[in-house]
């Protein structure tokens, strides 16, 4: 049986479907990402998986249990990191870790192998109060607390949200050592680039998952030809493009524009002989592999579509 | 000021007792670029942003915003300037069309002007039927174009943008930046802070500030180049993480 499973599970918040028919499994040890914008559903989805919150329909199965009749088995299989920095602000460093150790029945010393990656980086400060940390900070000492009681499960809510590049990176490396130990962890980001670094992943959008699995089979099944397009006039180039037939997805991103073609007759050359003809300068066209967020316009498009 | 330009900063440098957050910036922004001011999470941004807006003053240095000195001409600053943030921009018990009269109030426009950029607000937005809604019953992405909106409904010559597409879809996100460009056309310079490095790719030229200092400046192109990386967040992460070894 899968570490998670999750099987037809819908729940509303008065008119808002936060959930609609949602199904995914996880294995034991996989490093699942949850990706989607805000308001996708995924804090619903994680707040039912955690015992926190109650499905109105579907199954859901957490490590063998059931997350309504076992939901005191399961917290203690559970380690949570909510969206929202939940920490005693009081309390230093040393005493939230401690906190929660004690809740837990554990103590620091019992289980710091798993915590010695990302505590040893606070630990200099830890007899500070937790409110006076800076972000990157605080996010670490909330893995720390999440993880002290050596949880079979990680659950993470938009844990790299608002924080700078640097600690991004460091957090995500602090997840795959973590990891090494056969903890199960499930993540969510709003961030597609940060998509492939989990193993499998689900993009999710208006309470569904319009798309599941490793982020390399995802971006596989992209069968139409991706175009970057770069110009010296990025929004003049917009403009003309989205007047030119044939073509599925004029969008920008950043200092290029990613041109979708509604089939693959539609060819490098046609666009570059149309951006000449329009007078645009310095155009350079190359065909590239599609990414996650390539993807994910594509759903997007495609769900608004049927509405 | 010079030909060309809307800010210009020199020397600019701020301490807070020993502590200095602003060491020596010097920088200067094109009218009607899209200028993208980087930085982690302490390296200085918000100070230098609260000077630019003439909310703090600097320890020492030479700073004109729009033709205006941050020590003497502040009100003439705040006047020529938006300003959105991702955290907190309308006021969510307020329809839309209360929001807007009420910044517009405050910039002191007048009624006839009000009512008039309002009803083209509603027919570039297609926002009729939103229009008379709280804000708190938008969704978010709606709440991010109607923000950018508002903060450019005085018509500004600079515009501060904090963060400005976090969280939302990759759709929605193109249709901000689409805004933000036909702000740019209008006129309007645009000067954004962000975490997230893809949003740097959008701007015309960025600078990356560590530990109080301006480490790198050019377009996202020659910095990648420069750098030898293959997108911002490699940049960014080589400056920043040079300076802690």
């Amino acid at each position: 049986m899968a570490e998670i499973e999750i099987h037809n599970l819908c729940k509303s918040f008065g008119e808002v479907k936060a959930l609609q028919n949602l199904s995914l499994t996880v294995e034991k040890g996989g490093f699942y990402g949850l990706i989607g914008p805000d308001g996708a559903g995924k804090t619903t989805l994680m707040r039912i998986m955690t015992s926190l919150l109650l499905a109105d329909s579907g199954s859901i199965t957490m490590g063998g249990l059931d997350p309504l009749k076992d939901y005191k088995k399961l917290r203690l299989k559970l380690g949570y990191m909510p969206g929202k920095f939940s920490l005693y602000q009081d309390l230093t460093v040393e005493e939230n870790l401690q906190f929660f150790a004690r809740v837990f029945g554990s103590s620091i010393d019992e289980n710091y192998h798993l915590i010695k990656g990302v505590y040893s980086q606070i630990e200099p400060f830890k007899n500070r109060r937790a409110g006076k940390l800076s972000g990157g900070m605080k996010q670490k000492l909330a893995l720390s607390c999440a993880l002290i009681h050596k949880p079979e499960i990680l659950i993470l809510d938009e844990p790299t949200t608002g924080v700078d590049a640097v600690s991004r990176r460091e957090f995500w490396e602090m997840l795959k050592e973590i990891r090494s130990f056969g903890i199960t962890i499930v993540v969510s980001t709003p961030y597609m680039e940060e998509a492939i670094l989990c193993d499998n992943i689900s993009l999710m959008f208006d309470g569904k998952i319009v798309e599941s699995g490793t982020p390399d089979e995802i971006t596989s099944r992209f069968s139409l030809p991706v175009y970057s397009v770069k110009t010296s006039d990025i929004p003049e180039t917009l403009h003309v493009l989205r007047q030119l037939q044939g073509l599925k997805s004029v969008n920008s991103f950043g200092q290029q524009i990613h041109v979708v073609p509604l089939s693959s007759k539609t060819q490098k050359s046609d666009i570059i002989d149309y951006l000449s003809i329009n007078k645009m300068n310095d155009v350079s066209v190359t065909q590239i592999e599609a990414g996650i967020e390539d993807c994910f316009i594509d759903f997007i498009l495609k769900t608004e579509e049927i509405k | 000021m010079k030909e060309g330009n809307i800010i210009e900063v020199e020397n600019l440098v701020k301490k807070f007792g020993s502590f200095v957050a602003n060491d020596n910036l010097c920088f200067e922004v094109k009218k009607s670029e899209i200028f993208g001011f980087l930085g982690a999470n302490g390296a200085g941004k918000t100070t230098a942003i609260k000077i630019l807006c003439g909310l703090s003053f600097p320890t020492s240095g030479k700073v004109t915003v729009a033709g205006f000195d941050v020590y003497k001409q502040r009100d003439g600053i705040r006047k020529n300037i938006g300003y959105m943030s991702q955290g907190f921009s309308l006021y969510e018990d307020l329809t839309v069309k209360e929001n807007i009269q009420f910044y517009a109030g405050i910039y002191g426009l007048s009624r006839s002007l009000i009512k008039s950029r309002f009803e083209e607000l509603v027919l570039k937005l297609g926002i009729e039927d939103l229009k008379d809604k709280f804000v708190r019953d938008l969704p978010l992405g709606w709440k991010q174009k109607i923000a950018f909106s508002v903060a450019i409904f005085h018509k500004p010559q600079i515009v501060f943008l904090d963060e400005p597409t976090s969280g939302v879809d990759p759709i929605t996100r193109r249709q901000f930046w689409d805004l933000i460009y036909e702000a740019v056309e209008s006129g309007i310079t645009v000067f954004v802070t962000t975490h997230y490095l893809d949003e740097a790719e959008y701007c015309n030229r960025v600078s990356i500030m560590v530990d109080g200092r301006i480490e790198a400046m050019g377009t996202p192109d020659e910095l990648k180049e420069k750098y030898n990386s293959k997108n911002m967040d490699d940049v960014f992460v080589k400056l920043a993480r040079k300076e802690k070894e």
